[in-house]
């Protein structure tokens, strides 16, 4: 299971006054498992680079494979492929449509042609993993917050059973506090399912803590792909196409810089909370030795 | 896929016809849809044809970029055209079982056609060249006399702008609700009428719930400006009339006199050749 782009370019409105060269010679391996963030600037191409992974949009050259086949192959099934990897848009709570929760978080399966008995149980599950109560599971989604229609949103794309999960910036305006549920949610349903998760979003903060692979896409292309750490240490390149490291690792870089002796390498609050903590308590025991 | 109806769009270019005042363009597009409905012989067409060839070239618009827009109206031409040939009564060419195609269907069924083409290219030139501001504007200004007999003008020249302004907002909006429903597994395309008819509650259903949104953000904004109407309103860009206007209501002027002495003219070119 992987997927594997190989120099995909991406032109809107080709042919036009209008076009605009949304991705330019990109090419990534996505392998199973993995936790991805994939940020870049507005604009960046984001948006446009998921839609490619399942095949709503077609790459104007380059080739895609899901699993060795090319996806745009005459006899490949691209209602299998949605089926595999699960796309949930930006804003997805515009998609709601049906009359109740449950009965929407029900169209993707029975989009699959299951059985009405398999396709109530998946429901049940991805309403579950997107942490969803029983009491919301007969509610107009209209009337609900909009962190919940997020997760229903969500939970409509779970229930498909995807191996690969790809959110389009999940946390696109919710206030801090939805927006770390979301994410929390997210690394929660990663660990117990186990498959494969990108996380798309503009600000570093939000991806640091969970994710183990960054990729920053710039004007189109891949500009970085590594390990979050090893990425952060390119803030300086980051703030060039305007992008930013975690707020605490410039904290930390700020604090080592007046003179305490810590560590730089640290993305999140708890890593940096730790740190100086253990700073602290390494300068009581200097202390104490002399 | 949705993108691909350019009818109405506005095609972003500069050319002789994309600095015209917007009124010169509503009223050479008014004139030439009533000479379409006026002519009828092959010169005049000819002539037509001449002018709207020549107004492609001016507008600097691709041809294949206009032509996409036609797609959206093969199906109401094809039924025009199934309808003329074989309902008008004549002379019978050619028969099948009880219907038969006559001669006099055959000529109406092509005028049609071409002059329906005309038509849809000629309006579509006007909307590819005009922001729709431009072009509300233009109306406004051109309706302007209707005022003293209570039409509300202005009020209806901002519900157009209002609706051509959403024209590709909700197109671009239809395209997201789809693909977020086919990332679901939805499909669109195939199955019979009735299913594919069942398939479209998921597109329509939050779409008309967005364009209601829309629609509600809309008027608060411009309550929040104290908006109240067309009376003693200023403009920021008020349109006046260059020289290049004046030229292109002659050229106008010239294509119908053209067209009026269009069997002439067609003669004097054969005589020449
Ligand atoms: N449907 C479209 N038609 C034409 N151009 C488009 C379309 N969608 C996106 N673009 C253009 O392609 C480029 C990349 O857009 P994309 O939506 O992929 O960016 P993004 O990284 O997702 O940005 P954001 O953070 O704002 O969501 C932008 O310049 C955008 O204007
Ligand atoms: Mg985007």
């Amino acid at each position: 299971m992987s997927i594997i782009l190989d120099k995909v370019s991406h032109i809107y409105e080709a042919g036009t006054t209008m076009s605009v060269t949304a991705l330019d010679n990109v090419s990534l391996v996505i392998p199973d498992g993995q936790f991805i963030g994939l940020i870049g600037h507005t604009g960046s191409g984001k948006s446009t680079l998921v839609q490619h992974l399942n095949g709503l949009l077609k790459a104007t050259s380059g080739s895609i494979y899901f699993n060795g086949e090319d996806i745009d192959a005459e006899d490949f099934d691209k209602k299998r492929l949605r089926s595999k990897v699960g796309l949930v848009f930006q804003y997805p709570e515009y998609q709601l449509f049906e009359a109740d929760v449950f009965s929407d978080v029900c169209f993707g399966p029975k989009n699959l042609g299951l059985t009405p008995k398999e396709v109530e149980l998946r429901a049940y599950e991805a309403l579950k993993l997107a942490g969803i109560e029983d009491e919301y599971f007969y509610q107009s989604p209209f009337d609900l917050s909009g962190g919940q229609k997020r997760r229903v949103a969500i939970a409509g794309v779970l229930a498909m059973k995807p191996d690969v999960l790809i959110l389009d910036e999940p946390t696109a305006g919710l206030d801090p506090m939805g927006r770390d549920e979301i994410l929390e949610q997210i690394s929660k349903l990663k660990k117990e399912t186990g498959i494969t998760v990108m996380l798309v979003s503009h600000s570093m903060d939000d991806v640091a803590k969970y994710v183990d692979r960054i990729i920053v896409m710039n004007r189109g292309g891949v500009m970085l792909d590594d390990e979050p750490a090893k990425i952060f240490k390119q803030y300086e390149r980051l703030e060039e196409v305007g992008l930013a490291a975690p707020q605490v690792t410039y904290i930390m870089k700020a604090l080592h810089d007046r003179g305490y002796d810590v560590r730089l390498d640290i993305n999140t609050i708890d890593e940096a909370k730790k740190e100086i903590m253990s700073y602290f308590s390494r300068l009581a025991a200097a202390k104490r030795r002399r | 896929m949705l993108r691909d109806i350019t009818l109405g769009q506005y095609y972003q270019t500069d050319s002789v016809i994309h600095r015209l005042d917007p009124r010169v363009k509503l009223v050479a597009t008014i004139a030439f849809i009533l000479s379409l409905f006026i002519f009828d012989g092959a010169a005049e067409y000819a002539i037509a044809a001449l002018f709207l060839a020549i107004m492609i070239k001016l507008s600097r618009v691709p041809f294949k970029f206009m032509v996409k827009g036609m797609k959206a109206i093969v199906f109401l031409l094809a039924i025009t055209i199934v309808f003329n040939l074989f309902l008008t009564p004549g002379e019978p060419v050619f028969a099948i079982w009880r219907l038969s195609i006559t001669k006099e269907g055959i000529r109406l069924a092509s005028f049609l056609t071409v002059r329906l083409s005309f038509l849809i290219i000629g309006s579509s030139i006007m909307t590819l060249t005009t922001t729709p501001n431009q072009l509300t504007d233009g109306m406004e200004s051109l309706m302007k006399p209707l005022k003293k007999i209570k039409v509300p003008v202005h009020e209806i020249a901002m519900m157009m702008s209002i609706a051509l302004r959403f024209i590709p907002i909700l197109m671009e909006e239809t395209d997201k609700i789809m693909k977020a429903q086919m990332a679901r597994g939805a499909d669109f395309e195939s199955g019979n009428f009735i299913k594919k008819a069942k398939s479209l509650i998921p597109l329509l259903v939050p779409l008309i719930i967005s364009a209601f949104r829309r629609a509600n953000d809309l008027a608060m904004a411009m309550e929040a400006r104290c908006y109240r109407g067309g009376d003693h309103r200023t403009r920021m860009k008020p349109l006046c009339y260059k020289k290049r206007d004046f030229a292109a209501y002659a050229v106008i002027v010239l294509y119908l006199a053209a067209g009026a002495m269009a069997d002439r003219i067609v003669k004097m070119v054969l005589v020449l050749l």
